[in-house]
Protein backbone atom coordinates (compact mmCIF):
# COMPACT_ATOMS: atom_id res chain seq x y z
CA UNK A 1 0.00 0.00 0.00
CA UNK A 2 1.21 3.39 -0.98
CA UNK A 3 0.35 7.13 -0.12
CA UNK A 4 -1.93 9.13 -1.85
CA UNK A 5 -0.61 11.89 -3.45
CA UNK A 6 0.35 15.37 -1.44
CA UNK A 7 2.62 18.13 -1.99
CA UNK A 8 5.42 18.54 0.79
CA UNK A 9 6.43 21.18 2.57
CA UNK A 10 10.13 20.40 4.76
CA UNK A 11 9.69 23.19 7.44
CA UNK A 12 12.57 24.69 8.66
CA UNK A 13 11.15 27.06 10.78
CA UNK A 14 7.94 27.20 13.14
CA UNK A 15 7.27 30.23 11.16
CA UNK A 16 7.37 28.12 7.74
CA UNK A 17 4.87 26.09 9.99
CA UNK A 18 2.13 28.34 10.75
CA UNK A 19 2.46 30.33 7.50
CA UNK A 20 1.63 26.93 5.75
CA UNK A 21 -0.95 26.04 8.17
CA UNK A 22 -2.71 29.26 7.59
CA UNK A 23 -2.59 28.91 3.65
CA UNK A 24 -4.23 25.66 3.22
CA UNK A 25 -5.40 24.52 7.04
CA UNK A 26 -7.54 21.79 7.15
CA UNK A 27 -6.62 20.71 4.16
CA UNK A 28 -3.25 20.06 5.74
CA UNK A 29 -1.29 17.37 7.98
CA UNK A 30 1.52 17.32 10.19
CA UNK A 31 4.27 14.87 10.34
CA UNK A 32 7.12 14.63 12.80
CA UNK A 33 8.08 11.05 13.29
CA UNK A 34 4.83 9.44 11.55
CA UNK A 35 4.99 6.49 13.29
CA UNK A 36 0.92 6.79 13.19
CA UNK A 37 0.66 8.82 10.12
CA UNK A 38 2.72 6.95 7.79
CA UNK A 39 0.89 3.87 8.48
CA UNK A 40 -2.34 5.39 7.85
CA UNK A 41 -1.25 7.30 4.84
CA UNK A 42 -0.14 3.76 3.45
CA UNK A 43 -3.69 2.71 4.06
CA UNK A 44 -5.16 5.75 2.61
CA UNK A 45 -7.01 5.90 5.70
CA UNK A 46 -5.72 9.76 5.58
CA UNK A 47 -5.80 12.05 2.48
CA UNK A 48 -4.10 15.49 3.33
CA UNK A 49 -3.74 18.18 0.09
CA UNK A 50 -0.29 18.90 2.08
CA UNK A 51 2.11 17.05 3.91
CA UNK A 52 3.95 19.55 6.26
CA UNK A 53 7.00 18.41 7.99
CA UNK A 54 8.01 19.48 11.38
CA UNK A 55 10.84 16.80 12.12
CA UNK A 56 13.95 19.62 10.89
CA UNK A 57 12.99 22.58 13.25
CA UNK A 58 16.17 22.63 15.61
CA UNK A 59 14.22 25.17 17.98
CA UNK A 60 11.52 22.13 19.00
CA UNK A 61 14.35 19.96 19.46
CA UNK A 62 14.72 20.00 23.31
CA UNK A 63 14.11 18.71 27.00
CA UNK A 64 13.92 21.76 29.35
CA UNK A 65 12.95 22.16 32.95
CA UNK A 66 10.43 25.06 33.22
CA UNK A 67 9.07 25.47 36.75
CA UNK A 68 7.07 22.87 37.95
CA UNK A 69 7.39 21.24 34.53
CA UNK A 70 9.28 19.67 32.03
CA UNK A 71 8.75 20.42 28.55
CA UNK A 72 9.31 18.40 25.69
CA UNK A 73 9.64 20.20 22.18
CA UNK A 74 7.83 18.62 19.01
CA UNK A 75 10.14 16.71 17.45
CA UNK A 76 12.37 15.26 20.38
CA UNK A 77 12.35 10.72 19.80
CA UNK A 78 10.31 8.95 22.17
CA UNK A 79 14.09 7.51 21.85
CA UNK A 80 15.34 10.60 22.71
CA UNK A 81 13.08 10.87 25.99
CA UNK A 82 13.93 7.21 26.50
CA UNK A 83 17.76 7.99 27.04
CA UNK A 84 17.81 11.64 29.01
CA UNK A 85 19.67 10.76 31.79
CA UNK A 86 16.97 12.63 34.24
CA UNK A 87 14.34 10.89 32.94
CA UNK A 88 13.97 8.35 35.89
CA UNK A 89 14.64 11.15 38.31
CA UNK A 90 12.72 14.20 36.86
CA UNK A 91 9.89 11.48 35.57
CA UNK A 92 10.09 8.14 36.92
CA UNK A 93 5.96 7.26 35.28
CA UNK A 94 7.60 8.13 31.69
CA UNK A 95 11.05 5.75 32.69
CA UNK A 96 8.10 2.85 33.26
CA UNK A 97 5.84 3.42 30.37
CA UNK A 98 8.28 4.21 27.18
CA UNK A 99 9.35 0.74 27.10
CA UNK A 100 5.73 -0.29 25.66
CA UNK A 101 5.63 1.84 23.27
CA UNK A 102 6.09 -0.03 19.70
CA UNK A 103 9.67 -0.89 19.32
CA UNK A 104 13.21 -0.10 19.54
CA UNK A 105 12.74 1.16 15.79
CA UNK A 106 9.54 3.02 16.21
CA UNK A 107 10.84 4.86 19.14
CA UNK A 108 13.52 5.81 17.23
CA UNK A 109 11.47 7.83 14.78
CA UNK A 110 8.03 8.63 16.47
CA UNK A 111 7.89 11.90 18.54
CA UNK A 112 6.81 12.33 21.95
CA UNK A 113 4.30 14.96 21.04
CA UNK A 114 3.19 13.10 18.07
CA UNK A 115 2.10 10.60 20.04
CA UNK A 116 0.32 12.93 22.48
CA UNK A 117 -1.59 14.45 19.11
CA UNK A 118 -2.70 11.34 17.39
CA UNK A 119 -4.28 10.54 20.75
CA UNK A 120 -4.58 7.10 20.36
CA UNK A 121 -6.96 5.65 23.55
CA UNK A 122 -4.88 3.12 24.22
CA UNK A 123 -1.54 4.81 23.80
CA UNK A 124 1.24 5.02 26.87
CA UNK A 125 1.68 8.63 26.44
CA UNK A 126 -1.61 10.42 26.33
CA UNK A 127 -2.27 7.95 29.15
CA UNK A 128 0.86 9.49 31.26
CA UNK A 129 0.09 13.21 30.54
CA UNK A 130 -3.11 12.79 32.03
CA UNK A 131 -2.55 10.67 34.59
CA UNK A 132 0.54 13.66 35.61
CA UNK A 133 -2.11 16.24 34.79
CA UNK A 134 0.17 17.34 32.12
CA UNK A 135 -0.40 20.00 29.20
CA UNK A 136 -0.33 20.83 25.61
CA UNK A 137 1.41 24.24 23.66
CA UNK A 138 0.07 24.63 20.56
CA UNK A 139 1.06 27.72 18.67
CA UNK A 140 -0.93 29.52 15.76
CA UNK A 141 -1.55 32.37 14.15
CA UNK A 142 -2.12 34.37 17.30
CA UNK A 143 1.27 32.50 19.20
CA UNK A 144 1.07 29.99 21.72
CA UNK A 145 -2.02 28.71 24.22
CA UNK A 146 -1.16 25.63 26.20
CA UNK A 147 -3.97 23.63 27.40
CA UNK A 148 -4.65 21.35 30.13
CA UNK A 149 -4.83 17.21 29.12
CA UNK A 150 -8.32 16.63 29.66
CA UNK A 151 -9.16 19.66 27.98
CA UNK A 152 -6.46 19.06 24.43
CA UNK A 153 -8.11 15.59 24.30
CA UNK A 154 -11.92 15.19 23.08
CA UNK A 155 -11.74 12.09 22.05
CA UNK A 156 -10.32 9.11 19.89
CA UNK A 157 -7.91 10.35 17.71
CA UNK A 158 -9.21 14.07 18.61
CA UNK A 159 -8.03 16.70 20.08
CA UNK A 160 -8.75 20.60 20.16
CA UNK A 161 -5.58 21.49 17.56
CA UNK A 162 -6.97 24.08 15.54
CA UNK A 163 -6.71 23.92 11.90
CA UNK A 164 -4.11 26.81 11.76
CA UNK A 165 -2.19 25.52 14.67
CA UNK A 166 0.00 22.60 15.65
CA UNK A 167 1.93 21.30 18.93
CA UNK A 168 4.91 22.59 19.41
CA UNK A 169 5.83 20.95 22.42
CA UNK A 170 4.08 19.09 25.49
CA UNK A 171 4.16 19.48 29.57
CA UNK A 172 4.34 16.94 32.20
CA UNK A 173 4.76 17.85 35.85
CA UNK A 174 8.23 16.46 37.32
CA UNK A 175 7.95 13.73 39.99
CA UNK A 176 7.88 15.83 43.52
CA UNK A 177 9.76 14.34 46.50
CA UNK A 178 7.47 11.45 48.41
CA UNK A 179 5.59 10.77 44.85
CA UNK A 180 5.60 7.19 43.93
CA UNK A 181 4.69 5.86 40.10
CA UNK A 182 3.62 2.94 38.57
CA UNK A 183 2.98 1.59 34.96
CA UNK A 184 1.31 -1.75 33.98
CA UNK A 185 0.11 -2.76 30.37
CA UNK A 186 -1.86 -5.88 29.70
CA UNK A 187 -1.30 -6.48 25.19
CA UNK A 188 -1.60 -9.56 23.45
CA UNK A 189 2.07 -9.10 22.17
CA UNK A 190 4.89 -7.07 23.49
CA UNK A 191 4.48 -3.37 21.75
CA UNK A 192 1.17 -4.09 20.51
CA UNK A 193 -2.05 -1.73 21.29
CA UNK A 194 -2.84 -1.86 24.90
CA UNK A 195 -5.87 -4.01 25.82
CA UNK A 196 -5.86 -2.04 29.33
CA UNK A 197 -2.90 0.11 30.02
CA UNK A 198 -2.59 1.37 34.30
CA UNK A 199 -0.53 4.42 35.22
CA UNK A 200 -0.97 5.77 39.06
CA UNK A 201 0.84 8.18 41.12
CA UNK A 202 0.49 8.54 44.63
CA UNK A 203 1.62 10.95 47.39
CA UNK A 204 0.78 11.02 51.13
CA UNK A 205 -2.44 12.30 50.65
CA UNK A 206 -3.81 11.12 46.96
CA UNK A 207 -3.31 8.49 44.71
CA UNK A 208 -3.99 8.80 40.70
CA UNK A 209 -4.90 6.15 39.02
CA UNK A 210 -5.34 6.25 35.00
CA UNK A 211 -6.39 3.78 32.57
CA UNK A 212 -6.15 3.62 28.59
CA UNK A 213 -7.77 1.43 25.78
CA UNK A 214 -11.32 1.12 28.00
CA UNK A 215 -12.57 4.95 27.01
CA UNK A 216 -12.45 6.61 24.14
CA UNK A 217 -9.52 9.10 25.86
CA UNK A 218 -7.33 8.23 29.41
CA UNK A 219 -9.81 8.41 32.14
CA UNK A 220 -8.22 8.87 35.82
CA UNK A 221 -9.84 8.40 38.99
CA UNK A 222 -8.92 10.10 41.92
CA UNK A 223 -8.48 8.69 45.85
CA UNK A 224 -7.53 10.14 48.74
CA UNK A 225 -5.52 7.75 51.17
CA UNK A 226 -8.30 8.26 53.40
CA UNK A 227 -10.37 6.74 50.89
CA UNK A 228 -9.25 3.03 50.78
CA UNK A 229 -11.76 1.21 52.56
CA UNK A 230 -14.44 1.10 49.71
CA UNK A 231 -11.50 0.94 47.37
CA UNK A 232 -12.75 -2.55 45.55
CA UNK A 233 -16.78 -0.26 45.24
CA UNK A 234 -15.01 2.99 44.06
CA UNK A 235 -12.72 0.70 40.85
CA UNK A 236 -15.84 -1.02 40.05
CA UNK A 237 -17.45 2.09 39.22
CA UNK A 238 -14.41 3.46 37.36
CA UNK A 239 -14.35 0.43 35.52
CA UNK A 240 -18.58 0.26 34.97
CA UNK A 241 -17.97 4.22 34.42
CA UNK A 242 -15.53 3.94 31.31
CA UNK A 243 -17.97 2.24 28.97
CA UNK A 244 -15.74 -0.56 27.71
CA UNK A 245 -17.29 -2.18 24.72
CA UNK A 246 -16.09 -5.60 22.86
CA UNK A 247 -13.99 -6.01 19.90
CA UNK A 248 -11.13 -8.69 18.68
CA UNK A 249 -8.77 -8.11 20.98
CA UNK A 250 -10.67 -8.88 24.52
CA UNK A 251 -14.21 -8.52 26.23
CA UNK A 252 -15.82 -5.39 27.67
CA UNK A 253 -16.29 -8.02 30.83
CA UNK A 254 -12.32 -9.03 30.45
CA UNK A 255 -11.38 -5.27 30.26
CA UNK A 256 -13.35 -3.85 33.80
CA UNK A 257 -11.92 -7.05 35.43
CA UNK A 258 -8.59 -5.71 34.38
CA UNK A 259 -9.37 -2.29 35.60
CA UNK A 260 -10.68 -3.71 39.02
CA UNK A 261 -7.80 -6.19 39.69
CA UNK A 262 -4.87 -4.48 37.91
CA UNK A 263 -6.04 -0.83 39.48
CA UNK A 264 -6.25 -2.17 43.02
CA UNK A 265 -2.93 -3.85 43.06
CA UNK A 266 -1.40 -0.35 40.86
CA UNK A 267 -3.33 1.81 43.81
CA UNK A 268 -1.69 -0.24 46.53
CA UNK A 269 1.48 -0.41 45.36
CA UNK A 270 2.16 3.39 44.68
CA UNK A 271 0.27 4.19 47.96
CA UNK A 272 2.37 1.54 49.99
CA UNK A 273 5.86 3.23 48.79
CA UNK A 274 4.18 6.92 49.19
CA UNK A 275 3.00 5.74 53.15
CA UNK B 1 8.92 28.40 1.31
CA UNK B 2 8.28 26.59 -1.85
CA UNK B 3 6.38 23.08 -1.44
CA UNK B 4 7.10 20.52 -3.15
CA UNK B 5 4.76 19.85 -5.84
CA UNK B 6 2.69 16.51 -5.23
CA UNK B 7 3.22 15.15 -8.95
CA UNK B 8 6.94 16.38 -9.99
CA UNK B 9 9.87 14.24 -8.87
CA UNK B 10 12.21 15.91 -6.54
CA UNK B 11 15.99 15.29 -5.81
CA UNK B 12 17.18 13.38 -3.64
CA UNK B 13 20.44 12.91 -2.52
CA UNK B 14 21.86 10.60 0.62
CA UNK B 15 24.77 8.90 1.52
CA UNK B 16 24.05 5.26 0.92
CA UNK B 17 26.67 3.08 3.03
CA UNK B 18 29.01 5.20 2.59
CA UNK B 19 28.54 6.29 -0.94
CA UNK B 20 26.92 9.98 -2.24
CA UNK B 21 24.06 9.06 -4.33
CA UNK B 22 21.10 10.77 -5.87
CA UNK B 23 17.88 9.87 -6.81
CA UNK B 24 14.24 11.15 -8.05
CA UNK B 25 11.07 11.12 -5.59
CA UNK B 26 7.85 12.36 -5.69
CA UNK B 27 6.79 13.51 -1.88
CA UNK B 28 4.36 10.23 -1.91
CA UNK B 29 7.28 8.00 -2.20
CA UNK B 30 8.82 5.56 0.49
CA UNK B 31 12.06 5.46 1.15
CA UNK B 32 11.90 1.77 1.19
CA UNK B 33 10.52 2.24 -2.82
CA UNK B 34 12.97 4.69 -3.40
CA UNK B 35 15.59 2.58 -1.97
CA UNK B 36 14.53 -0.41 -3.89
CA UNK B 37 13.52 1.21 -7.35
CA UNK B 38 15.71 4.46 -7.26
CA UNK B 39 18.89 3.61 -5.96
CA UNK B 40 19.07 0.23 -6.98
CA UNK B 41 19.42 -1.44 -2.90
CA UNK B 42 16.99 -4.56 -3.39
CA UNK B 43 18.18 -5.70 -0.07
CA UNK B 44 15.63 -3.94 1.60
CA UNK B 45 12.68 -6.02 1.73
CA UNK B 46 9.41 -4.59 1.92
CA UNK B 47 6.54 -6.72 3.87
CA UNK B 48 3.79 -5.06 5.54
CA UNK B 49 4.03 -1.93 4.51
CA UNK B 50 2.41 0.26 7.16
CA UNK B 51 5.04 -0.59 10.06
CA UNK B 52 4.43 -3.67 11.77
CA UNK B 53 7.01 -6.25 10.58
CA UNK B 54 10.58 -5.01 10.50
CA UNK B 55 11.60 -6.39 7.29
CA UNK B 56 11.98 -2.74 5.58
CA UNK B 57 14.12 -1.55 8.49
CA UNK B 58 17.41 0.59 7.56
CA UNK B 59 19.45 3.00 9.62
CA UNK B 60 18.87 6.74 8.95
CA UNK B 61 21.33 8.78 10.59
CA UNK B 62 22.67 5.76 12.66
CA UNK B 63 19.32 4.49 13.99
CA UNK B 64 17.31 1.78 13.23
CA UNK B 65 13.94 3.14 11.30
CA UNK B 66 11.63 1.46 9.16
CA UNK B 67 11.52 2.78 5.69
CA UNK B 68 8.18 2.01 5.24
CA UNK B 69 6.90 4.55 7.95
CA UNK B 70 9.28 7.00 6.30
CA UNK B 71 8.95 9.20 3.09
CA UNK B 72 12.24 9.67 0.67
CA UNK B 73 12.35 13.22 0.96
CA UNK B 74 12.37 13.60 4.42
CA UNK B 75 15.55 11.30 4.68
CA UNK B 76 17.20 14.50 1.80
CA UNK B 77 20.84 14.93 3.21
CA UNK B 78 21.20 12.04 5.10
CA UNK B 79 22.86 9.21 5.68
CA UNK B 80 21.39 6.03 4.88
CA UNK B 81 22.98 2.67 5.42
CA UNK B 82 21.52 -0.49 4.37
CA UNK B 83 21.68 -4.62 4.46
CA UNK B 84 24.55 -3.84 1.58
CA UNK B 85 26.87 -2.41 3.52
CA UNK B 86 26.88 -4.90 6.32
CA UNK B 87 29.49 -7.03 4.41
CA UNK B 88 33.45 -6.40 4.15
CA UNK B 89 35.06 -4.96 1.06
CA UNK B 90 36.02 -7.95 -0.40
CA UNK B 91 32.04 -9.48 -0.62
CA UNK B 92 32.99 -11.75 2.11
CA UNK B 93 30.56 -11.60 4.96
CA UNK B 94 30.33 -9.07 8.33
CA UNK B 95 30.43 -10.48 11.76
CA UNK B 96 26.44 -10.30 12.31
CA UNK B 97 25.83 -11.78 8.37
CA UNK B 98 28.69 -14.43 9.58
CA UNK B 99 26.58 -15.27 13.00
CA UNK B 100 23.07 -15.64 11.30
CA UNK B 101 25.09 -18.31 8.42
CA UNK B 102 26.37 -20.66 11.52
CA UNK B 103 23.46 -20.61 13.70
CA UNK B 104 20.81 -21.12 10.79
CA UNK B 105 18.92 -17.81 11.38
CA UNK B 106 17.74 -17.51 8.34
CA UNK B 107 15.48 -20.18 5.84
CA UNK B 108 13.53 -17.59 3.53
CA UNK B 109 15.51 -14.80 3.89
CA UNK B 110 13.24 -12.42 3.55
CA UNK B 111 12.95 -10.84 7.09
CA UNK B 112 17.06 -11.72 7.56
CA UNK B 113 18.05 -7.68 6.47
CA UNK B 114 15.42 -5.85 9.06
CA UNK B 115 17.18 -8.20 11.88
CA UNK B 116 20.75 -7.39 10.90
CA UNK B 117 20.06 -3.57 10.79
CA UNK B 118 18.54 -3.33 13.68
CA UNK B 119 20.96 -5.49 15.41
CA UNK B 120 23.87 -3.33 13.53
CA UNK B 121 22.16 -0.14 15.54
CA UNK B 122 21.06 -2.25 18.68
CA UNK B 123 24.39 -3.58 19.82
CA UNK B 124 26.34 -0.44 19.38
CA UNK B 125 23.79 1.24 22.28
CA UNK B 126 24.13 -2.17 24.46
CA UNK B 127 27.41 -4.54 23.42
CA UNK B 128 26.74 -7.19 26.13
CA UNK B 129 22.87 -7.63 26.09
CA UNK B 130 21.04 -10.75 27.45
CA UNK B 131 19.00 -13.11 25.89
CA UNK B 132 15.98 -10.85 27.01
CA UNK B 133 17.07 -7.57 26.21
CA UNK B 134 17.72 -9.19 22.76
CA UNK B 135 13.98 -10.29 22.02
CA UNK B 136 12.64 -7.22 23.89
CA UNK B 137 14.57 -5.28 21.25
CA UNK B 138 14.42 -7.70 18.11
CA UNK B 139 10.16 -7.67 19.39
CA UNK B 140 9.41 -5.65 16.25
CA UNK B 141 11.02 -8.15 13.59
CA UNK B 142 8.76 -10.81 12.76
CA UNK B 143 10.18 -14.06 10.78
CA UNK B 144 8.01 -16.53 9.77
CA UNK B 145 10.37 -19.58 9.80
CA UNK B 146 12.97 -20.09 12.29
CA UNK B 147 10.95 -19.28 15.41
CA UNK B 148 13.17 -16.95 16.34
CA UNK B 149 15.63 -19.46 18.91
CA UNK B 150 18.22 -19.43 16.50
CA UNK B 151 18.21 -15.61 15.65
CA UNK B 152 18.83 -14.65 19.71
CA UNK B 153 21.81 -17.57 19.26
CA UNK B 154 23.17 -16.02 16.31
CA UNK B 155 22.59 -12.10 17.49
CA UNK B 156 24.23 -13.28 21.16
CA UNK B 157 26.84 -15.53 19.15
CA UNK B 158 27.56 -11.67 16.98
CA UNK B 159 27.24 -9.46 20.18
CA UNK B 160 30.40 -11.51 22.11
CA UNK B 161 32.29 -11.57 18.72
CA UNK B 162 32.25 -7.80 18.22
CA UNK B 163 33.09 -7.07 22.06
CA UNK B 164 36.16 -9.28 21.26
CA UNK B 165 37.24 -7.54 18.80
CA UNK B 166 36.63 -3.93 20.05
Amino acid sequence: MKPPYFDMLIAQTVGDVTACLKQHGPEAKIIAGGQSLMAMLNMRLVKPEVLIDISRISDLNYIRRDGPDIEIGATVTQAELENWEELETALPLLARAIPHIGHFQTRNRGTVCGSICHSDPSSELPLSLATLGGSVVLTGPRGKRTLPVDAFQTGMLSTACGPEEFVTAVRFPAAKPGQHHAFHEVARRHGDFAVVALAAVADDKNVRLGVGGVADRPAVLELGTGQMADLDDRLNGFAWSLGAGDDIHASARYRRELVRRLGKKLVNEVRDAAS
Amino acid sequence: MPLLEKHDRHAVRVTLNGRQVEGHAKPNMLLSDFLRAELGATGTHVGCEHGVCGACTVRVDGKAVRSCLYLAVQADGRQVDTIEGLGREDGSLGILQQAFHENFALQCGFCTPGFLTTLDHYLGTNPDPTEDDLREALSGNMCRCTGYAEIIRAAMAAAAELRKRS
